[in-house]
């Protein structure tokens, strides 16, 4: 615990040193670095305060130095965080690659792969996005009909993916492929990584109800993929996905408490927008349903700390499982509550006549939707929490 | 580390459980109950209790207690919660010695407490007057008169309170029906003149009784804490206590999840096993996810009751809200889905379902919580 301390003090005393101020203040959507070809600094400062990190290895703080992490354990790892937050300061990356697949790499990835992928992800060199769904496979994601062929050197790609984030903003796209159409379906897909700019990729962005166009469906017309590409062994990749769901799932139990937005927090809306009698919120209906999510949020958060110390003292327990479900279904009753508490204002649209702010709460709301959706349904984290934990029979 | 449990709590867990199970299982309840038992508890449980430390768990070591902190008999709660258990500990080891670890003085402690470490003394917090939790709303007179106070007033809801050896009295020495100031607390010996006890005998099959008060004198030095500032002792240990029935609720809700998820699994309708069945398997999933949140809730109370006093209001009103809740979801649901045997005597899921809605009214029902969690929130 001694280390601890002193690893926080000398945390604190670099964060002070080396984070621009412009660098802890809140920040919006568009100030974020995602990084790839196409990825820009916001500002200089913004630039200056990606590559500090970078070169201290705390873009990817729990990553081996080797491919440029900082080879910090949990616990430090946990502190950096927490120091980050204390100051407020902005999240140098942003990305898939280097939330999903470099976790993903760095258990099923070769030797080569790890070199090659891993380091262009912490420089910011490459954006991945992600190739799972397909039109006709959404919670049935094993049915997944988007064909690799074997021919000898190369893997021959045709098909499509769906709720591809960013796809035509990405320099990769990392891929569930069928390679086996013979045995059962978990067992003939493999995990393939696919440059975006190969001969035969295009992609088409999807407008949502909240108006954003954050997804595309990606079009594979006969690609050639080096057989390199492929991560773990063939029609293997159902292993890889599962793990790598685990971390999209965390990932997504966690937009609660690390928004890239700046949504309103209800109690504070509360004070702006609801009327008060004798220190009180005079809509007792809405004042339960406020404290009932603050509950919520509690008994969340205190998950989350549970979870991080199992993970520190070497226990498993249900409650990761869990926290997909509880956490996005939190998120949808959060916005539901703002729209209430903010009334009439809470539902304009666009243009004139309503605060920035509050046409964002109008625009998440309508997102949160996608959140109990994307990553596995609630009803599949239901479905696995029945399996995998209550171990109850299978239809 | 305060959310896993440590090495000495596993151990403890681990032997309250077997302990439980051979000593204290449903059906020991359900023979106090058809026997109707005067008691009410089995005094040589009590006995082998007393004997294990868990009567003085929360004591520190000078009054002879194992001093484990609440995060430790929370550990043994739970387990009590699971088998339901009936025995004086909630009322005696949580409420009683709380009120007098937090407000007696250094010879009420040397007099009380070692006896409550051994098991030979039991208490109850004469608190409550309405059928519903209202704390500062205390009508019961305390007049002192020379060396005296003498008490009137009606008491309900009193847990223990036709089987305890000694009263914790809450009474008004001065203010207005709902104040908190002059509130005081005193000891009173359940058998002394003018003390009139109604048992009542509850869903649960557990205790509880009415308790009058007509011109009952007890000397000045009856008085737990400063005359009128009873509040101060009273709040923290109405917190304990629902820090520690949210424990014990926390077992109910497994133990209620658990059995359900094993019928699930040996119940065969239309050729199959019912936890096949995708309707049933949500709804047992959703359980267990909302059993892992209170969990997490349940070792935070716990530990601040221990480790950070000053969060413990708003802790404990977390606490008791979610459980209250999670009790009455599992309860419900464990009936349900036990279909027709679960509405059978015969089966113990009923027993866990009318001690659930006994639990969810003791110290606070869901509402009480949620209004004292929104005013501690400042809305």
């Amino acid at each position: 615990m001694e280390d601890l301390d002193q690893f926080r003090q000398t945390v604190r005393q670099w964060l002070e040193d080396n984070c621009p101020q412009s660098q802890r203040q809140p920040m919006q959507p568009e100030e974020q670095y995602w990084g790839g070809r196409r990825g820009s600094f916001a500002s200089d400062d913004a630039r200056l305060w990606f590559e500090r990190m970078r070169d201290k290895g705390w873009v990817a703080p729990e990553w081996p130095e080797q491919y440029g992490g900082g080879g910090l354990s949990a616990q430090q790892a946990k502190v950096l965080g927490e120091e980050m937050k204390r100051i407020g300061a902005r999240k140098p990356l942003f990305g898939l690659g280097l939330w999903m697949l470099g976790p993903a790499l760095l258990e099923y990835g070769n030797e080569a792969q790890k070199e090659r992928h891993l380091r262009a992800i912490v420089n910011g060199e490459s954006r991945w996005c992600q190739g799972y769904s397909e039109p006709g496979s959404g919670s049935d994601l094993a049915s997944l009909q988007c064909k690799a062929e074997d021919k000898g050197d190369h893997f021959l790609v045709n098909g499509s993916k769906i709720w591809t984030t960013k796809a035509d903003e990405c320099d990769w796209i990392f891929c569930l492929v069928r390679t086996n159409t013979e045995v059962k379906k978990q067992e003939g897909i493999s995990f393939l990584l696919i440059d975006m700019d190969d001969p035969g990729v295009s992609t088409t962005p999807i407008e949502l109800i909240s108006g954003e166009s954050e997804f595309c469906q990606t079009f594979f017309d006969n690609v050639k993929v080096p057989k390199e590409n492929l991560v773990g062994e063939l029609n293997q990749g159902w292993s890889v996905a599962k793990a790598l769901l685990v971390h999209e799932r965390k990932l997504m139990s966690e937009i609660g408490s690390d928004s890239p937005r700046q949504s309103l927090v209800p109690a504070m809306a509360a004070r702006e927008y609801l009327e008060f009698a004798d220190g009180r919120i005079a809509n007792t209906a809405l004042r339960t349903q406020l404290a009932e999510y603050d509950m919520r949020m509690q008994a969340i958060a205190l998950t989350h700390f549970r979870t991080f110390e199992e993970k520190v003292a070497g226990q498993r327990s249900a409650a990761p499982l869990i926290m997909k479900y509880v956490g996005t279904e939190a998120e949808k009753t959060k916005s539901e509550l703002l729209l209430a508490i903010l009334g009439s204002r809470g539902i304009g649209w666009e243009g004139e006549g309503f605060t920035a702010t509050e046409l964002d709460t109008t625009r998440l709301w309508a997102m949160s939707y996608a959140m109990t959706i994307a990553g596995g349904t609630s009803e599949i984290q239901l479905n696995v929490v029945a399996k995998n934990v209550l171990e109850l029979p299978q239809a | 580390m305060a959310l896993v449990l440590n090495e000495e709590q596993r151990l403890l867990k681990e032997s309250a459980q077997s302990f439980l199970a051979a000593e204290a299982p449903v059906a020991a309840l359900r023979k106090l109950r058809d026997s109707k038992d005067a008691l009410g508890y089995d005094p040589e449980l009590w006995r082998q209790m007393a004997e294990m430390g868990w009567a003085s768990i929360v004591l520190p070591e000078e009054f002879g207690g194992l001093d484990f902190g609440f995060a430790g008999l929370g550990v043994v709660l739970e387990e009590t919660g699971r088998t339901l258990a009936a025995s004086p500990l909630f009322a005696t080891t949580v409420l009683g010695a709380s009120a007098l670890l937090l407000g007696a003085s250094g010879e009420q402690k040397t007099a009380l407490l070692p006896a409550i470490a051994e098991g030979s003394l039991t208490f109850a917090l004469a608190h409550e007057e309405s059928h519903h939790h209202q704390p500062t709303r205390v009508a019961t007179q305390a007049r002192r008169q020379g060396e005296q106070y003498v008490i009137n007033g009606c008491k309900t809801f009193v847990l223990d309170g036709h089987s305890a050896d000694k009263l914790i009295v809450v009474a008004r020495t001065s203010g207005e029906d709902s104040d908190s100031a002059g509130i005081s607390l005193l000891l009173v010996d359940r058998d002394t003149p003018g003390v009139t006890v109604q048992r009542t005998l509850m869903a649960d099959s557990r205790n509880a009784a009415n308790i009058s008060f007509s011109d009952v004198a007890v000397p000045t030095q009856a008085l737990v804490g400063g005359e009128g500032d009873g509040w101060e002792i009273l709040e923290p240990v109405l917190d304990r206590g629902r820090v520690a029935m949210a424990a014990e609720m926390f077992g109910l809700a497994t133990e209620c999840l658990e059995r359900t998820v094993a019928y699930l699994k040996e119940r065969e309708q239309f050729g199959a096993l019912i936890g096949s069945f995708q309707a049933l398997q949500h709804r047992a999933a959703h359980m267990q996810a909302e059993v892992e949140l209170c969990r997490s809730v349940i070792r935070q109370a716990l530990s601040t009751v221990d480790d950070a006093p000053g969060q413990l209001p708003m802790l404990a009103s977390l606490a008791k809200a979610q459980l209250n809740e999670l009790v009455k979801l599992t309860s419900n649901e464990a009936v349900q889905m036990h279909g027709g045997i679960g509405v059978t005597d015969e089966m113990d899921i009923g027993f866990f379902l009318k001690r659930a809605r006994v639990a969810m009214q003791i110290l606070g029902d869901t509402g009480f919580h949620k209004d004292r969690y929104a005013t501690l929130s400042g809305y």
